[in-house]
């Protein structure tokens, strides 16, 4: 396959295991609502194929999904799982068109997720509102389970800041403070992690809908000595 | 019935010249001759009854049940040819468990009710299968409707009601339904009250020439916790004993 890569760079794609493996991926409810965010970075190996991808999926207005893994697999089970729910909108017919249960999407994901989990490397978080349950988030990481919690992390960068996540995350958070609660995250695990990185995008939806945000590079720090970062262990220790 | 002996009658497959199809009207005639099932929506819940005709002296008490859970939120009870409700009462408890391993959630009320719809249409399709003998009603709380009723016909026919009821002696007991959703404008009738209507409902409609009968009453309400169970031993008792006594009191005044 030719992936229109330099070869003076000395990568080959179909042996670095396809294209978009590293990524940060995370959703979290507030008050009211979920933010989903994620980066941009799209590699192939070390090349970086895109550097402005958009890594949060919508299945409908209400329920949206932060894809990691391959790009092609997640990409192709979200289309799976869409066309699951508009066959499940069809069946009810009174249903808003646009709507749909944040716990049954995130079941039909893991579903598909599960049953072929050997072919597959994909982790999906989904996250959304529904009036039936309010905000929601579920992660599907790789072998298919499904985990209902109130934030959830994924991808290359994820493992960079479960620490920060697990000790800056507050319960019932305002608008405002969950999607900067989300990019501050995701920033920092772009400074760690090589395969994260350009943009961070978000997705914040509510009773009233969904917004999406795209923060260039300028906005957050990309690099970590740049970063002001409280360092919780080590300077509770010096003082 | 006019079509009687035209040979029109053989088959689902064939109509009348006046667009009947018989077939589905026999099933019905087999649902009437059941015994009767009756419905009530009420504020908080939905009650079901039966009138469960005793062809025998020596069946055991409280045996060969015609009203059954299908799933935790829905309940089922049938009249007409039991093995036939049985069947569909059987197919029912399948598509909810299939429901819920598949979209990880409770069966919707609308969902089951017309994939149950779409279930006994089928049976009016093909010359190789006979349409059901028996009528259901279906009893379901969800997130969408609350509690609702739904009563599903051999036809493939199903509608939702606020009460209702099938089988013998089903015209009088509409009546007195009607009479009790009438004298509930307020919509204040709870499932407590109504479990002792429908036992007076199926003792009063209950034809002498059928001689033994149970009575069985179950319900999906708040008091329940939201489940589909069999109405409490005592309150059930306590209605059953009010029916009877408001039975012996008409004979009475008859007299």
């Amino acid at each position: 396959m030719d992936y229109g890569v330099p070869p003076e760079l000395g990568v080959d794609p179909s042996a670095s295991g396809g294209i978009s493996t590293g990524t940060t991926i995370m959703a979290c409810v507030y008050d009211g609502g979920v933010v989903l965010g994620a980066d941009s970075r799209t590699s192939t190996g070390v090349y970086v194929a895109n550097r402005a991808s958009d890594k949060i999926s919508s299945v409908t207005d209400n329920v949206w999904m932060c894809r990691s893994g391959s790009a092609a697999d997640t990409q192709n089970v979200c289309a799976y799982v869409k066309n699951l729910v508009d066959q499940h909108n069809m069946e009810r017919s009174d249903a808003d068109p646009g709507m749909a249960d944040v716990k049954l999407v995130a079941n039909l994901t893991m579903q598909i997720a599960y049953k072929n989990k050997d072919k597959l490397s994909a982790g999906m978080i989904i996250g959304g509102w529904d009036s039936k349950r309010g905000p929601q988030v579920y992660g599907i990481p790789l072998g298919g389970s499904l985990l209902p919690c109130p934030f959830t992390i994924g991808g290359s960068g994820g493992a960079y800041i479960y620490g920060w996540c697990d000790d800056t995350w507050k319960e019932g958070m305002s608008r405002e403070e969950a999607e900067a609660w989300v990019t501050r995250a995701i920033s920092l695990a772009i400074t760690m992690d090589s395969s994260s990185g350009g943009v961070i995008r978000l997705v914040t939806i509510d009773d009233k809908g969904c917004n999406k945000q795209m923060l260039e590079p300028y906005k957050h720090l990309m690099t970590y000595g740049e970063l002001p970062v409280k360092r919780v262990g080590v300077d509770a220790m010096a003082a | 019935m006019s079509g009687i002996g035209t040979g029109y009658d053989l088959s689902t497959t064939t109509y009348s010249p006046d667009g009947k199809v018989f077939q589905v009207d026999y099933a019905g005639k087999a649902v009437d001759n059941g015994g009767l099932a009756l419905g009530i929506k009420c504020k908080d819940g939905v009650v079901l009854g039966v009138e469960k005709l005793l062809a025998f002296k020596m069946l055991v008490p409280g045996s060969n049940r015609r009203i059954a859970a299908v799933d935790r939120h829905a309940g089922m009870a049938g009249t007409g040819l039991a093995p036939d409700a049985r069947a569909i009462v059987t197919r029912a408890r399948q598509e909810c468990a299939q429901y819920l391993s598949f979209y990880g959630d409770r069966i919707p009320a609308k969902i089951l009710a017309d994939r149950m719809a779409h279930y006994l249409h089928m049976f009016t399709l093909y010359w190789s299968v006979r349409p059901f003998g028996a009528s259901t009603l279906l009893a379901v709380k969800d997130h969408e409707l609350g509690y609702a009723l739904y009563l599903l016909e051999p036809s493939g026919e199903v509608q939702r009601y606020f009460g209702t009821a099938v089988g013998k002696g089903r015209q009088a007991a509409k009546n007195e339904i009607e009479k009790l959703v009438k004298a509930d404008a307020a919509g204040s009738l709870s499932c407590r009250d109504a479990v002792k209507h429908l036992a007076r409902i199926v003792y009063s409609t209950h034809d002498e020439k059928d001689k033994a009968f149970e009575c069985e009453l179950s319900w999906i309400c708040d008091q329940s916790g939201g489940e589909f169970r069999r109405v409490p031993k005592e309150l059930a008792e306590e209605a059953i004993t009010l029916a009877k006594a408001a039975l012996e009191d008409d004979d009475m005044a008859d007299a």
